[in-house]
């Protein structure tokens, strides 16, 4: 269930709990901000396990997202579901983060 | 079409959950915040905050925001008159850049840096301002649509239901904080007043002066000892101060006769249970047995006693308790035709009569507590300070006690259920 990471350099990759609600999303919205602290200025929420994204799991991405914009880092969701993408597009944060399909 | 539809369930779920969130019993501030994440994710805003308006400071504080930045003031002044203003436009949705004369919005736009708010909406529920929700600009980057608008004020009237919720259990707790200090200050004046009745009372009786106090104080140790509640340990405690008000009735002479009285005077003294009932039983006590100890405090488990004789169960057990106290105190104290018994004769009496006159159980707590503050045990419960450390001290109870309490069967040999 909890997010694991994997860190090269600057570039950070952040994997996703396979239900993104408050408790595990919260915690991913953490250590992605420790990471942007820390000088991170790749940041990537890899979606592999994740089935579901509730609207709550959106907010802390839109969270993750504008953190990664303070610290002017660069951010991606990858391995996202169909589904997903479509959730993605839908709410429009295709416009603020690079989405790779699953 | 299909990404209306889409749209509409994504929401509908939102709104949903938020409907859950707020009628959960869990933190205010929990709730408001998960209830800040659903509105933000629902439309994907990405900042927003919610605040608390008290009507009473004029101030509104923010209780939960995301992505407004560390900048951001926590609370806002809010005069009255922009209050009514408020509560005409009820909840709406109001654009910050249409609204640039608003109070409000001019304070917003002097506490902001690059995180611009769009929209806020003033929470009115049942035409009380409670507060506000601010939002940021959309994910997408385009103009709230009136469906947006729509979704917003649905959520924020969730929101805001949340926190006139939450405002009323305020007020209930504090208006319950308010009544139990009443409610003590209440009992504390009647306490006061039954006290100094039963100083009245002693004082009509010289030899016995200080008696219903004493008789007061046994009783409530007593009721301690048994485990009784704060309350019902206080009532105990009344009745054992009021036993004695039918004698206010009986003449001061009989009272006070230094000789044994004769067989009329007896009688007269004999009233005073009965009278005591019918001046204690038209009171509103807090503690309904009262006039039932004043009655019955003379009466004996062997039947002995007086005015009903009646027997064990059917004595109350109040009146059982104040009877012990009532004896204690007689013979422990001077009387005008005799002088106080030795506490060991007391202990050995009690135990004696344990059973034919005192309810057993109520003897061994009462042997209990007094063994307790001679051993040091418990912290002093008054037998010092009533019968003085020179009487208490003359003999070595403590042995006596021990024995007495190991010999002693705790349940009354006329009846093994008490019914009371």
């Amino acid at each position: 269930m909890n997010s694991s990471v994997s860190i090269e350099g600057k570039s950070v990759t952040v994997f996703a709990s396979d239900y993104l609600n408050k408790l595990s999303g919260e915690k991913i919205e953490r250590e992605c901000k420790e990471f942007l602290k820390s000088g991170c200025t790749q940041l990537e929420v890899n979606f592999k396990n994740t089935e579901i994204v509730n609207s709550i799991g959106i907010s802390i991405l839109l969270g993750v997202i504008d953190a990664a914009s303070d610290f002017e880092a660069d951010v991606i969701f990858s391995d996202v579901s169909e589904h997903t993408i479509e959730l993605f597009e839908m709410l429009g944060l295709s416009n603020r983060v690079a989405l790779k399909l699953r | 079409m299909a990404g209306n539809e889409n749209k509409l369930i994504y929401t509908f779920g939102a709104l949903a959950e938020l409907g859950q969130e707020i009628t959960n019993r869990k933190s205010f501030q929990e709730m408001i915040r998960t209830s800040l994440h659903l509105l933000l994710g629902s439309l994907a805003i990405m900042r927003g905050g919610v605040a608390r308006y008290s009507r009473f400071r004029h101030e509104i504080n923010m209780i939960a925001v995301r992505g407004l930045g560390e900048d951001f003031p926590p609370s806002f002044s809010l005069s009255e008159t922009d209050e009514v203003r408020f509560l005409k436009t009820g909840l709406a949705v109001i654009e910050i850049s249409q609204a640039k004369d608003d109070p409000v919005v001019s304070e917003l736009a002097a506490a902001q840096n690059k995180k611009k708010l769009e929209v806020f909406v003033p929470l009115v529920i049942q035409e009380e301002l409670v507060g506000f929700v601010f939002l940021g600009e959309k994910a997408n980057g385009e103009k709230y649509t009136e469906y947006d608008r729509e979704v917003i004020c649905a959520m924020a009237r969730h929101i805001g239901v949340g926190i006139a919720q939450r405002n009323m259990m305020v007020e209930l707790e504090r208006r319950a904080t308010e009544n139990r200090r009443l409610y003590d200050d209440l009992r504390f004046t009647y306490t006061n007043t039954v006290k100094a009745f039963a100083a009245a009372i002693d004082y009509k009786d010289k030899y016995t002066e200080g008696h219903s106090v004493r008789v007061g104080k046994y009783t409530e140790i007593i009721a301690k000892q048994l485990g009784w509640g704060e309350e019902e340990t206080e009532g105990a405690a009344i009745a054992g101060y009021l036993h004695d008000i039918g004698k206010i009735t009986v003449e001061r002479n009989i009272i006070n006769s230094p000789l044994r009285i004769n067989a009329k005077e007896s009688a007269d003294l004999n009233k005073h249970p009965g009278v005591g009932y019918q001046i204690l039983l038209p009171i509103h006590h807090p503690y309904a047995d009262v006039p039932l100890a004043a009655k019955y405090h003379h009466e004996r488990l062997d039947g002995r006693g007086y005015p009903d004789g009646l027997e064990d169960r059917e004595i109350p057990y109040i009146a059982k308790m104040v009877n012990l106290a009532d004896s204690i105190d007689a013979m422990t104290t001077d009387r005008p035709y005799k002088r106080r018994r030795p506490a060991h004769e007391v202990i050995e009496d009690l135990q004696r009569n344990s059973g034919k006159q005192f309810a057993p159980e109520l003897v061994i707590s009462f042997c209990e507590a007094l063994l307790s503050e001679l051993t040091g045990d418990k912290k002093r419960l008054g037998f010092t300070r009533m019968l003085g450390k020179e009487y208490l001290l003359k003999q070595d109870l403590i042995p006596q006690l021990k024995t007495a309490l190991n010999e002693m069967n705790g349940t009354s040999s006329l009846t093994l259920v008490s019914l009371d």
